[in-house]
């Protein structure tokens, strides 16, 4: 399945020779001809161009390496929860409990490292606390057959509570803790002025996640089941596949997930509160369905929720671009965004289904 | 015979639902190399001793050996992985992913990087290949395929996963004459392979022209196991329903002998050029009251796009629909339902029951709708109008409060015609209303649909089965490649033959060919369209 890599090369290929973008649009037409469930998810890639472009003609300074490397070092943590709640949507889940296993996980972590344990060891107990929330999720959902709505907003209660019990104050690392390190910015392409490509480990993270998660769910049986499940989990069943243990499996990844945003979100902000992360599981989903995920299930790519996760992010800098609009506005914007692209895939759906 | 050991052996198998028995005291042998027809009405227990096999139910009484191992399966996982694979009646696949997927999934073959995409399409086009389908391609999504074909894949599953033994259970209910040929065949070298087959149909002509050996269930109990060429037809029913059948064979028939004056009355419905883009061409229609319309055609023909227009479930995009005289459009089923027009789809499943609804629910689920919601039906009229159509359709086990899912096939058409009924429709279309159930349910439907068309109510019966299409309808359209080619005012000397002829006719001869040969087997039980068909063949030949 190479399908949704190629559409994202328009990007840096715009320079190209004419003949060689027809040819990459004749593959496009090809490979959506055959299957047209890609479709949202070329709308997204390219509505996404859309707002480069828009952008780039109204306020400028947003095709250069500073403002594309910022873009995706301040969203490396959202793209993790987009991939993440790929996985559970792509069943026909869904995961409420991501924002606040973000907090309970940053905070526990700040305070352990603060308290003197070894970095090393914090960075792999954050990621095991989100590990810990996910199985309790699956384990709800698959062996005492509660929602996944409730099962993970029971979760989402507790991660919040317990992020409380352990502080409600901002908990700042060390300056010189060596966590910060997956946070420090690294000069790739030296550009002119402040114009250079920058990057930080959390970005690297970010995209072996990105790069894994397309792996598992592409190449991997345990992958092919997720989709099936969203397909039909009596069929997947009934076809012999390991549906319990596989829905089990998608909300471990997704809270382990949780715990790696938690981890390179921490390392940006050194600071950890117990209000972080409110609302980003909505964020997440919103990402996700952007990117052209059925909530349903069944249908969608890691690739796009990706490309979901960095409109959120463009749109935010579009916004303080402008200057003008008021950042109370920002959620009434991602609302609409996240409306139209649904519409949107609404229609082309239903006219592919003629 | 030499008897060699069983490769599964059920010893006095009980499962118990709550307040039924399903099962009480089931024997069943299955041997290497055989075709084994598990037979009886719905409602008998097939299709639980076929989960209690392969692990769906847990048995409450009982062993099941398999290979001379006691097991107890826990989920068809476990029966695969033991060599038992399952094609259900309803296609259990998943319509989101490729076709080659399908068929692979769980196995597909793996690589340094992962699943190896290319081998293993390559793996599914050799399984699709052993039933002659490896022109699909296996890239594609499964929802482009018919139902039909789509059962065909689950099949190319089951042998791609190299099952020991292979259950099919009801395969040859979507199937054409032609598809059936090719699944025998397959069938017969899987069983000359050593595999062990077991079989169900509610075709006693597949029965006898693929099946060794049968084993007979009747309202959950054991009635006995035969060789298959031991047992006449006649001997085969009377067993499956425990008494004699003269009355069946009596119903329909008689209606066509006096002729309609269609031009003197007005029609009740009539389309003129009624259409939509790709999925059926502009077409006139008149259903006049108390007629029941016949829609022949092959699958894909495009008689459930036609149906779906004059309900209102798709809109038409071109042409239009008088009512009454008067013109109306249908934008929604809705609309469909306040002209009282109802309409029972051919996919049951899906858009027929709600499965964890009790039957009583199920049942009112119509007429609640067309009330609207802020009306509830008072209990005591749900009570009163569930009772008559239980009774008056015959639905088993008649208790109103039953889920719907745990009902057989046959039963739950029965209360989805209730369902309708209820509404009481001035028009009434039954797409494919006896698809997969047994002989006794299909003539009760069928004396159902006589019965309505008797008291006024104008029916459109689409069938795959052209027997049953000419022995109900008074006039019967005929459909091929989304467009009506035809319509045939039946009378007493129209056969089905006729209406193959028409399709065969039109059109390419390569298409005709498997036509006729579908033809053929349709119209071989009988050549007296006015008689029952199965029953009535059985008889003839015992």
């Amino acid at each position: 399945m190479t399908i949704v890599q190629n559409p994202q090369a328009p990007q840096t290929g715009a320079a190209d020779a004419e003949s060689g973008f027809a040819k990459l649009m004749s593959r496009v037409k090809r490979v959506i001809a055959s299957n047209p469930s890609v479709l949202p998810t070329v709308a997204a890639i390219v509505i996404f161009i859309g707002m480069v472009v828009y952008g780039e003609v109204a306020y400028g300074r947003i095709v250069q390496y500073n403002t594309l490397s910022n873009l995706f070092i301040n969203n490396a943590h959202l793209i993790i929860l987009a991939v993440a709640m790929t996985f559970v949507i792509l069943t026909g889940g869904i995961d409420l409990s991501v924002g606040s296993v973000i907090a309970l996980s940053s905070v526990a972590g700040v305070m352990l490292a603060n308290a003197g344990w070894d970095p090393m060891v914090v960075i792999v107990l954050m990621i095991l606390i989100g590990t810990a929330m996910g199985l309790a999720s699956g384990i709800l959902i698959q062996y005492f057959n509660v929602q996944p709505f409730i099962a993970t907003l029971a979760m989402m209660f507790l991660g919040r509570g317990l992020a409380a019990l352990l502080s409600t104050q901002p908990e700042r690392l060390a300056d010189d803790s060596p966590i910060l390190w997956l946070g420090e910015q690294f000069k790739v392409i030296d550009g002119e002025k402040v114009n250079d490509v920058v990057i930080t480990p959390g970005v690297i993270i970010a995209l072996l996640v990105v790069l894994i998660a397309f792996f598992v769910l592409h190449r991997t049986r345990t992958g092919r089941t997720v989709y099936a499940i969203g397909g039909s989990e009596s069929s997947s069943a009934l076809m012999g596949l390991a549906v319990p243990r596989t829905k089990v499996l998608v909300y471990v990844i997704s809270g382990t997930l949780s715990g790696v945003a938690a981890v390179v979100y921490t390392s940006r902000l050194g600071i950890a509160q117990n209000i972080t992360g409110i609302g980003w599981e909505l964020d997440a989903i919103a990402a996700t369905v952007i990117g052209g995920t059925l909530l349903t299930g069944g249908y969608g790519y890691v690739l796009g929720s990706v490309v979901g996760a960095l409109v959120l992010g463009l749109m935010n800098v579009l916004i303080t671009r402008d200057g003008g609009i008021p950042p109370e506005m920002t959620t009434i914007i991602t609302g609409g965004i996240l409306l139209i692209f649904v519409l949107l895939q609404r229609a082309v759906t239903s006219k592919r289904r003629t | 015979m030499t008897e060699p050991l069983p490769i599964v052996e059920m010893r006095d198998i009980s499962i118990e639902f709550p307040g039924v028995k399903a099962l009480d005291g089931v024997d069943f042998r299955l041997f290497q190399g055989e075709v084994h027809a598990l037979m009886g009405e719905n409602g008998a227990g097939k299709s639980t001793l076929i989960k209690a096999l392969t692990g769906v139910y847990k048995i409450d009484g009982g062993s099941i050996i398999v290979a001379g191992q006691e097991r107890q399966f826990h989920g068809t996982r476990d029966a695969q992985s033991a060599g038992v694979s399952t094609v259900y009646q309803e296609v259990n696949l998943v319509t989101n992913l490729s076709i080659g997927e399908n068929v692979m999934l769980g196995h597909e073959i793996r690589g340094t990087f992962g699943v190896n995409w290319r081998a293993t399409h390559a793996a599914a086009t050799d399984a699709l290949a052993k039933l002659g389908l490896e022109y699909l391609d296996t890239h594609k999504p499964l929802s482009t395929l018919s139902i039909a074909m789509q059962q065909l894949v689950a099949i190319s599953r089951a042998m791609a996963v190299k099952a020991k033994v292979l259950i099919l259970d009801e395969p040859t209910s979507s199937l054409d004459a032609a598809e059936v040929e090719g699944l025998f065949a397959v069938m017969r070298t899987l069983r000359d392979q050593g595999v062990a087959i077991l079989f169900v149909s509610h075709f006693l002509d597949q029965i006898y022209a693929i099946s060794d050996r049968l084993t007979i269930l009747r309202n959950g109990r054991y009635e006995g196991e035969y060789l298959t060429r031991d047992l006449d037809r006649h001997a085969l029913i009377s067993k499956m329903i425990g008494k004699d059948l003269g009355a069946l064979s009596s119903l329909g028939g008689n209606r066509r002998v006096e002729q309609r004056d269609y031009d003197a009355e007005a029609p009740l419905l009539a389309a003129k050029g009624l259409g939509r883009q790709g999925s059926i061409e502009p077409t006139d229609l008149d259903i006049h009251t108390g007629e029941v319309v016949g829609f022949a055609g092959l699958l894909g023909s495009g008689r459930t796009e036609l149906a779906r227009l004059l309900y209102g479930a798709d809109r038409a995009g071109e042409g239009e629909l008088t009512l009454h005289g008067k013109r109306v459009d249908l934008k929604n089923p809705a609309d469909g339902l306040g002209k009282r027009i109802a309409f029972s789809t051919e996919n049951r499943r899906d858009e027929g029951i709600v499965a964890d609804l009790t039957v009583r629910e199920n049942m009112i689920l119509a007429i609640q709708a067309e009330r609207g919601w802020a009306r509830p039906i008072p209990r005591k009229e749900q009570d009163e109008l569930v009772e008559k159509y239980i009774t008056a359709l015959n639905v088993r086990p008649a208790d109103p409060n039953r889920l719907i899912k745990n009902l057989s096939g046959g039963n739950q058409q029965k209360v989805l015609l209730g369902r309708w009924l209820a509404t009481k429709p001035e028009l009434l279309i039954l797409d494919e209303p006896t698809r997969g159930i047994d002989v006794g349910a299909k003539a009760e439907i069928q004396e159902a649909v006589a019965q309505l068309a008797e008291d006024g109510v104008s029916v459109v019966f689409i069938s795959s089965e052209l027997e049953e299409v000419v022995r109900l309808s008074e006039r019967i359209v005929v459909l091929k490649d989304h467009q009506k080619i035809g319509e045939i005012v039946n009378g007493p000397g129209v056969t089905a033959q006729q209406i193959v002829d028409v399709i065969a006719a039109h059109g390419v001869a390569a298409a005709a060919e498997s036509d006729i040969i579908d033809a053929e087997a349709d119209v071989e039980p009988s050549n007296d369209p006015d008689t029952a068909h199965t029953p009535a063949s059985a008889e003839e030949e015992s």
